[in-house]
């Protein structure tokens, strides 16, 4: 019995740490547990609380385990398997375990009994076990446990903990009769700036029905206020910073959705309907390379997002080439219908995904070293995935940008954007560009889907969910520059995300959409239009 | 004394009128409307059930139907085939229309519903205490017909207004008409708009105190499609054989030579577009009487595409191509799904890429091409 030999231990140690026992518990002080009246009961609780001695300790876990019985005579004793201890000497009585009624705790009691646990625990000459406790109470302060924490508070040497515990015990000394003392702990708790206990400050400054204060003292009241203010300062802060880190997260995901299509559509003014499904074809390659290392390197699974990048850029890139040659090329100078023949491609590709893989979603999960996060402050964790994706689109950016800038198919690509014909005089053959450039934005496609796969759901439609997206981002950023594709994710994405909580996200995209329809009056080429002296036809 | 003739100064005179129809074509098109307008009720009531002339209420409601399509497409080519947009979001308005009718048709069942309330049923399943203004007076029947034409008609305006003005066309057009009806679609969806929620409007019992389930009754409908479909076809060859016709047809082949000749496109642009939304909401409205049920899915960005591929595989650019895409396709789609259901977005996919590599005029266009060699 690890569990009970554990609790032995622990029991051990809080009696060689010192406890504050001051009466020894009595069999006859137990005995209300086993009786109906849960009055009685909890005043039983109160002093095997307050006796804080190994046997106290011994019942409460066993009270949190619900192993706690009692004969029909009265006598309560500890059920540990299919042995009957009394809890008195710990030590086993003859009693079969078929006599015995386990005792009926209420819900209040169990939380009182936690709270007790913990209480005890507060002096456990364990630094971990100390936290834990402290932690726990934090979660949910129970006045009840103010001497424990008092007389742990008193003996507590290590400082970060000691902080801690001065600040719980404010928790439950904000209705001391003693103002100086709610003062003192109103400021322990401004201190600590959490907006959770923002609850506990508020009556301190409500107005009760016949308009006096409910908290007497001026001062203590005065305190609250700046708690209260900091508090909501504090608050604001870390809204702040989660909606930034929301916004730039979903704007690193659509500037991955987005930045392929800028490409080809500056390049050959064509609107990709068949791009979101490059994010797809992505997103399935990262699933199919993770089964692979799951069936033939298991060990190296954890790093199977290595293999899966290369492989979802080749695929998507792939299906460009092929989209690009067989199809598009023959559509040139036609854009309305090669818009409509790469929807048409989309639904095949749609449901040739859902022949080969099936309709349902399939599962790509994270590498262990992904999930997890960074806890900035309380209440503000970044998830690593997302974390990732951010470096990630980053890179994917920084290395087109490299492609595009310092290459000779980045230098092709730019002169047919700007001038094709001039570019074509020139001697660049405009038509291998056009493929190589196109293969390209569906391989950047891809890499989104492999990031996307990460992060949300894998399946068919995924792209379906993007187009639109990435189109209104191109058409905010403006064509042929990274740097407009850029602007224009990121601040989609952010406002996208302020304005989510004030009207939901249906609202947020409908607000994002009339904005956009309304910022084309003013800049019909977007935020960076290239300039020059091509005149539409 | 020589007379001196004095030449006449030469005036610029505009082009005659061209005719709507060649007299062959009245003849054809009067023939075809008085025969079907004729005989359909013949056949749907009167024939007996087992003979071979016998119109089921299956085949009236799948044709009838797919006529609303056809007047859907052709309000498409109107703005796509003369105008040269593309509109991914003419399911909205086609959706809108429906909307507006599917409304009228639940309040005039009264207290019949599910929940006897003068409320329709999904509201009083949603808690809602009262009507939302907006819906007031749609128990009328000639406020809810003046909303089907307004509502698409307004939407279709401001939204044309602000893209036309700023010069929005070509891919750009398009796919912001998409995001409209995306968003719309989105809005539909929500429990909280009154639309319905996904559910959309069903549980219709009469219209205009006729039961809707009564073979009469669909034959009604049936012949008040197709009247609407004989009409709006005759209404568009007006448009586009008028001066404003070959105006919009300017702007279609080069917007930017017409404006250096002192005309502003945004005028025409607004018309027509703005008259093809009108079209479409009465083809949606016309819709949901017979097929019983409107809801968001019919506003997918996915609908509004296959509506431009009835379009394209009729041939755009003439207005009888997309009567006889609607046809062609919904006919191989309802065959499709029954038998293989699978094969059906394959099917449809490979007509988006054919059509515009192989038929770039549609089946209209494969007939004119087989005529002139002969």
């Amino acid at each position: 019995m690890p569990r009970s030999i554990c609790s032995l231990l622990l029991a051990l140690l809080v009696l060689v740490g010192g406890s504050t026992g001051v009466i020894a518990l009595t069999a006859d002080d137990l005995k209300p547990l086993g009786e109906d009246d849960f009055d009685a009961k909890s005043q039983a609780l109160n002093q095997i609380i307050a006796s804080g001695d190994a046997t106290a300790l011994r019942v409460l876990e066993a009270m949190g385990q619900e192993n706690v019985v009692s004969t029909s005579d009265g006598r309560v004793l500890i059920q540990d398997g299919d042995v009957l201890k009394d809890p008195i000497s710990d030590a086993p009585v003859a009693i079969k375990a078929s006599d015995v009624q386990p005792i009926t705790l209420n819900n209040l009691l169990r939380a009182r009994v936690q709270s007790g646990l913990n209480g005890l625990k507060l002096q456990a000459p364990d630094h971990a076990v100390r936290e834990k406790a402290i932690n726990a109470l934090f979660q949910a302060p129970d006045p009840a446990a103010k001497p424990l924490i008092e007389a742990a508070r008193s003996k507590e040497t290590d400082p970060v903990l000691k902080s801690r515990l001065d600040q719980l015990w404010a928790l439950t000394a904000l209705q001391d009769p003693d103002a100086s003392k709610r003062l003192q702990a109103v400021q322990l708790i401004g201190e600590r700036k959490d907006p959770q206990m923002r609850s506990l400050l508020m009556p301190l400054v409500a107005k009760q029905s016949d308009g006096t204060f409910a908290e007497t003292d001026e001062k203590v009241r005065a305190a609250a206020t700046v708690a209260l203010k900091a508090m909501a300062f504090e608050q604001w802060k870390i809204e702040m910073i989660g909606t930034l880190f929301a916004g730039l997260s979903l704007g690193s995901i659509l500037l991955l959705a987005a930045l392929g299509l800028a490409i080809t559509y500056g390049l050959i003014g064509v609107i990709n309907m068949a791009h979101g499904e490059f994010l797809m074809i992505g997103a399935y390659a990262t699933y199919v390379v993770q089964e692979f290392f799951r069936s033939h390197f298991q060990g190296a699974l954890d790093w199977y997002p290595l293999a899966a990048v290369p492989a979802s850029f080749l695929a998507a890139a792939l299906a460009g080439f092929i989209l690009e040659r067989c199809v598009l090329r023959f559509l040139y100078g036609r854009p309305l219908e090669t818009l409509l023949s790469t929807f048409g491609i989309s639904l095949v590709l749609i449901q040739l995904v859902r022949t080969v893989f099936g309709a349902q979603n399939v599962e790509v999960s994270n590498p262990s070293w992904m999930s997890g996060g960074i806890a900035l402050m309380q209440n503000l964790i970044l998830p690593f995935n997302r974390i990732a994706i951010m470096a990630f689109a980053l890179t994917v950016v920084g290395i087109a940008s490299l492609v595009l800038n310092k290459t000779q198919l980045g230098l092709y690509i730019r002169a047919t954007t700007q001038n094709r014909r001039m570019a074509a005089c020139c001697g660049i053959r405009t038509w291998q560009v056009d493929s190589y450039a196109f293969a390209f934005g569906a391989g950047i496609a891809g890499l989104g889907g492999c990031a996307l796969s990460q992060i949300g759901n894998v399946g068919p439609d995924l792209g379906q969910n993007y187009i639109i997206d990435s189109f209104m981002v191109v058409v905010l950023g403006g064509v042929g520059q990274l740097a407009g594709t850029i602007i224009g994710a990121m601040g989609l994405g952010i406002i996208s995300k302020v304005i989510e909580p004030f009207w939901g996200a249906v609202l947020a995209k409908i607000a994002v959409l009339v904005f956009i329809v309304l910022f084309i009056q003013k800049r019909p080429r977007g935020l960076f239009a290239l300039k020059g002296r091509s005149v539409e036809v | 004394m020589s007379t001196v003739t004095v030449e006449p100064t030469p005036t610029l005179r505009l082009p005659a009128r061209q005719p709507m129809f060649s007299p062959v074509s009245w003849r054809i098109l009067i023939v075809v409307v008085v025969a079907v307008l004729g005989l359909v009720p013949i056949c749907s009531m009167l024939v007996p059930a087992g003979s071979p002339f016998f119109l089921s209420a299956y085949a009236l409601t799948l044709v009838g139907k797919i006529m609303c399509y056809a007047i859907g497409a052709l309000a498409l080519d109107l703005v796509w085939g003369y105008c040269g947009i593309l509109s991914l979001g003419h399911s909205l308005f086609f959706a809108l229309g429906g909307y507006m009718m599917g409304m009228y048709l639940m309040r005039s069942i009264g207290l019949e519903g599910v929940y006897h309330s003068h409320l329709p049923d999904f509201m009083v399943f949603l808690d809602w205490k009262a009507l939302p203004w907006y819906w007031r007076g749609t128990e009328h029947f000639l406020y809810a017909a003046l909303l089907i034409i307004l509502v698409p008609g307004l939407l279709a305006w401001i939204f044309g207004f602000f893209a036309f003005r700023s010069r929005v066309k070509g891919v750009y057009l398009s796919i912001i008409t998409q995001a409209l009806t995306f968003a719309a679609m989105l809005l539909f969806y929500r429990n909280e708009t009154g639309f319905g929620g996904n559910n959309g409007f069903t549980d219709f019992k009469r219209i205009l105190g006729f039961p809707i389930a009564a073979v009469g009754t669909r034959t009604g409908l049936f012949m008040i499609t197709f009247a609407t479909l004989a009409g709006a076809f005759l209404a568009c060859r007006y448009i586009v054989t008028s001066k404003l016709g070959r105006v919009v047809m300017a702007i279609r082949d080069t917007e930017s030579r017409l404006m250096f000749l002192g005309y502003s496109p945004l005028g025409y642009k607004l018309f027509v577009w703005t008259f093809s939304a009108i079209l479409c909401g009465i083809a949606g409205a016309l819709y949901v009487p017979q097929v019983g049920i409107i809801n968001p899915s019919e506003m997918s960005p996915g609908n509004s595409i296959e509506m431009a591929i009835w379009v394209a595989v009729g041939g755009r650019g003439t207005l009888i191509g997309p009567i006889i895409g609607a046809f062609i396709v919904n006919e191989a789609k309802s065959f499709l799904t029954a038998s293989f259901s699978d094969y059906w977005l394959f099917f449809l996919g490979a007509m988006f890429v054919i059509v515009p590599l192989w038929l770039p005029k549609g089946v209209v266009g494969l007939f004119q091409r087989l005529r002139k060699k002969q």
